[in-house]
């Protein structure tokens, strides 16, 4: 990409830089709270009670706990890699091609980020339940039906913002690539690909955080065992949600900082950058 | 976003192009009509049904009870409320994200991957955690209070306020802001910025004539995965606004969970993702236009 | 044209799909009991249970005794564990509704008869809960598990020790303002039973009311109290008391005691259920018409009925039991602790389903709110 590393001029780079800061510190003043009170000796978030790892030892002694977690990232894993392909085959299908039910496309593709999530709960749960009665397919609710429920309103968002990518981009340099007898999937590869990859990674980290944050449609699709961290710490709330709370997060926020690091660490030593 | 007219040596590799484009649409395409317009019918249906005397859906018999409902002053009241929440969200999210996304599309490789991830990893958390959290940051003699009554603008009771639902949407849709704006920001030619300063454009006429123009795309698809979903929004506005005012989404879930009322909840959310959906195919295609 | 085809192709799968579905779910055929011996097992134990409502040692020790799996899944609300049950093929074994629900739940064919030759410690109930309840009046398709009241928590230190037990706390500005109540000091039930229900008790009337007069005159109290109240929270008012968010707050009984136990001055704090009056849950065991596994559902439930097992989960969950034969094993500063066993119940009432009228108390609660 040429140029990028654009020179911002004077007051415009302060006022970036600062509103960078802003946001960052808006983004990190929970999570810098959640953290804290993860080492709080006191059942109750908000109300110091001297340092303690009691809470990581609990969750370290919690099966139920650890189980949703880990069904919680098994399926926001799967699920985003399914939609991020998905979806980005009909961003590219929608705005490279006209096609025959082109629009009909289009619209479906938005629903499912206006339905609200209660009413797609609702109509997930009917619908694999009558699966059943109406051609005798038996299933069986947990891991599959949350994950393929995930992936039906992620591909919208992912499709949205790779859409967002390709919009206006020109095709010359695909065009360019073919003629220079590159096949269809090599122009592709290396030269498609690496232009949208900012859409695809983008979309995708909000597939993850959508599938990771996802309640309500879970429980009504879920199964014996199947629970996720989401669906198990909003009954929890009912009880009070205990700092054990807290330090699953602190968990799962230190685990994700560590794959970052280490991707951009294993990046580095391959001595180049993807895009 | 220009159709040129076609040779006529190129009809057929035109005939080709459509074939491919309908070939990468329909796994996506197929999923979503067996996962999620295969049981949208369901709701469709159940629209038109009857809430039995135990909350059950009598589904002979159709008709339009549940949609009158709607017509009723309070929905009304309920939607404007959700409607005004939601477009302040949006603006407050565009004020905030747009020069954001600039300023990260303007760092190296590097520093703006590391940027992006460290938008998102508050939120691999858990999302009831983030929003009790904003409750001890907010409530009475929170940190919030405290900095406030610091620096000598006393005590500030946020919590429970019209102020801190929007508080707590923006920061729930930022990122949805964040990342279409960076994606198309960033894929954008500076030359052409740099080419309107050489000809001696300010730095807000070139924003407006050339940059924003450009981040366009971004701005729309940012907008409406902010927009719509906070219009829906019920756990935060009942978390941080303590559930004093009645939104669109409680509403819905209301009728699913509480009143279990069916045929009501499934009405509305019919009537809300008609009107939704054509107002984003619109607000897309001028989007488009304009481009 | 051919995806116009194929879209009313679907759209007509769909609503044959749809009726079938509905079909499927309508058929309450008043099935027969489970056939299954005491102690029998017929495969692992799916539970379905609220939250923190079930001792996991009492999961270990059945797996334990009868060389069986247990996992246990958690709901949050009746309304919401309903349907899935309701839609079959959930999967569970054991479930536990509330008594309103119960009535619902027998109405839509959805839990099956008990067959109480299985479940020999039934003889372990408190008699007032043997007889069946008039949610399930011959006791056919449901066993008390624990049950509960709703009533005021409320902060001493706001409105001094000799705080009247009423409703009038939060109704009455006059008698608030008395006790030092200023501002938006209170927090009520996001829930319209609850708080409709709490009206209509501090006016007089059956929180079953199935009268639109009635209604209106509670909605109009709730309505009235809009400016005292902080947050309407079904989940976090026991929290929000003690940090000082809010000084009464509206809630069920064992949270509570929960929360005092653990504030740095537990005497600070006190719980009731106003003279008016208030509700009385019962939490019941059940079994899912579809169950997989009846038998081992059977054996848990008699299990649970055990006098010291009983004891066990009151002593761990501090709810109060309706197994009478656990009271001497009920730790004694349970048992004479009025937030769990109240001394007078005779002004408590449950909640029913009252049918047609349930959306009028919502749409009330809806329109109370603003």
């Amino acid at each position: 990409m040429a140029g990028n590393a654009q020179q911002l001029r004077g007051n415009t780079r302060w006022v970036l830089s600062l509103n960078a800061v802003l946001v960052y510190v808006f983004f990190y003043a929970p999570i810098a709270l959640l953290i804290l009170y993860s080492f709080s000796d006191d059942q109750l978030v908000g109300r110091w009670g001297g340092f303690t790892l009691d809470w990581y030892r609990a969750f370290g002694q919690n099966d139920e706990v650890q189980n949703a977690l880990s069904v919680s990232i098994r399926v926001a894993l799967i699920s985003t890699l399914l939609s991020v392909v998905l979806g980005t085959m009909a961003a590219l299908s929608l705005e490279r091609f006209r096609f025959r039910g082109n629009r009909i496309f289009d619209a479906l593709l938005y629903l499912p980020v206006i339905i609200p999530d209660v009413t797609m709960a609702v109509m997930m749960l009917i619908f694999f339940t009558s699966l059943d009665d109406i051609i005798g397919l038996q299933v069986t609710k947990g891991f599959t039906t949350i994950t393929l429920s995930h992936v039906a309103f992620s591909i919208s968002f992912v499709s949205i913002v790779v859409r967002a990518r390709l919009a206006g981009m020109s095709e010359t340099l695909e065009e360019a690539a073919q003629d220079l007898y590159a096949s269809r999937w090599q122009a592709f590869r290396f030269v498609t690909l690496p232009l949208i990859l900012p859409g695809i990674v983008g979309g995708a980290l909000l597939a993850l955080t959508l599938s990771l944050d996802d309640v309500v449609i879970t429980q009504f699709v879920a199964g014996p065992g199947s629970t996720t961290l989401p669906v198990y710490v909003f009954g929890l709330i009912r009880r009070g949600v205990s700092p054990l709370i807290n330090a699953v997060s602190v968990v799962m926020l230190a685990a994700s900082v560590l794959l970052v690091v280490l991707s951009l660490v294993a990046q580095r030593a391959r001595g180049g950058s993807v895009t | 976003m220009t159709a040129a007219a076609t040779p006529e040596f190129e009809v057929a590799n035109e005939r080709n192009k459509r074939r491919r484009g309908l070939f990468m649409a329909l796994p996506a395409y197929l999923y979503l009509i067996l996962f999620f317009a295969l049981p949208l019918i369901i709701v469709v249906v159940y629209s038109f049904a009857t809430r039995n005397r135990f909350g059950g859906t009598d589904l002979s018999g159709w008709n339009l009870e549940a949609y009158a409902k709607l017509g009723e002053p309070i929905v009304r009241d309920i939607l404007f409320r959700s409607l005004w929440l939601a477009i302040l969200t949006t603006i407050i999210c565009l004020l905030f994200a747009y020069p954001f996304a600039y300023f990260l599309a303007t760092r190296s490789q590097i520093v703006r991957n590391l940027m992006l991830v460290f938008v998102m990893i508050p939120f691999w958390s858990n999302f009831l955690v983030r929003n009790y959290a904003w409750r001890v940051l907010l409530g009475n003699d929170g940190p919030v209070s405290r900095l406030t009554e610091n620096i000598g603008l006393g005590e500030t009771t946020i919590l429970f306020t019209p102020t801190a639902v929007v508080l707590g949407l923006v920061y729930g849709f930022l990122p949805f802001m964040i990342l279409p704006l960076y994606a198309s920001i960033e894929r954008m030619d500076w030359s052409l910025i740099e080419a309107s300063r050489d000809l001696g454009a300010t730095g807000i006429q070139t924003f407006r004539n050339v940059t924003f123009p450009l981040s366009l795309p971004g701005v729309i698809a940012g907008s409406i995965l902010v927009f719509i979903p906070s219009l829906g929004a019920y756990v935060t506005p009942e978390i941080l606004g303590g559930a004093k005012t009645t939104l669109l989404g409680s509403y819905i879930v209301t009728q699913f969970l509480t009143a279990r009322n069916w045929p009501v909840g499934a009405s509305v959310s019919t009537v809300l993702m008609v009107v939704m959906l054509a107002a984003t195919l619109v607000y897309f295609r001028k989007g488009g236009r304009t481009l | 044209m051919k995806t116009k085809r194929m879209m009313r192709l679907l759209a007509a799968l769909g609503a044959l799909a749809v009726l079938a579905g509905a079909c499927g779910s309508d058929s309450g055929d008043a099935a027969a009991a489970a056939e299954c011996e005491a102690g029998q097992t017929d495969g692992p134990l799916a539970i379905y249970n609220w939250t923190e409502y079930m001792d996991p040692e009492l999961k270990d020790a059945f797996a334990a005794e009868f060389g069986v799996e247990v996992t246990e899944d958690n709901y949050d609300s009746n309304e919401a564990m309903q349907p899935i049950i309701n839609a079959g093929g959930s999967g569970y074994d054991f479930i536990v509704p509330s008594d309103y629900m119960v009535s619902i739940m027998i109405e839509a064919g959805d839990i099956q008869p008990l067959n109480k030759d299985a479940l020999p410690n039934i003889s372990n109930l408190a008699a007032e809960f043997a007889s069946g309840l008039p949610y399930d009046p011959d006791a056919t398709y449901t066993a008390p598990y624990q049950w509960g009241t709703t009533g005021l928590g409320v902060d001493l230190s706001v409105t001094g020790e000799d705080v009247p037990q009423t409703w009038g706390l939060i109704f009455d500005p006059a008698l608030a303002a008395e006790y030092n109540l200023e501002g938006s000091y209170a927090t009520l039930l996001n829930d319209p039973r609850e708080t409709m229900g709490a009206a209509l008790k501090y006016l007089g009337y059956s929180l079953n009311t199935t009268s639109e007069d009635e209604l209106g005159e509670a909605r109009q109290l709730v309505q009235d109290a809009k400016d005292r109240v902080a947050a309407y929270d079904s989940d976090q008012y026991d929290e929000l008391l003690v940090t000082g968010d809010s000084a009464v707050a509206h809630g069920y009984s064992g949270n509570f005691l929960f929360q005092f136990l653990d504030a740095e001055n537990p005497d600070q704090y006190t719980y009731f259920v106003p003279e008016e009056g208030g509700t009385r849950w019962i939490d019941n065991m059940a079994i899912p018409k579809d169950a997989p596994h009846p038998c081992t559902a059977h054996t848990f439930i008699n299990f649970l009925l055990d006098a010291e097992r009983g004891a066990q989960l009151t002593n761990w969950n501090l709810y109060a039991s309706p197994n009478e034969a656990a009271v001497e094993f009920i730790d004694q500063e349970v048992l004479d602790d009025p937030i769990v066993y109240p001394t007078d119940t005779s002004k408590l009432e449950e909640i029913e389903d009252t049918g047609d009228f349930e959306t009028n108390f919502s749409d009330a609660f809806i329109e109370a709110k603003g």
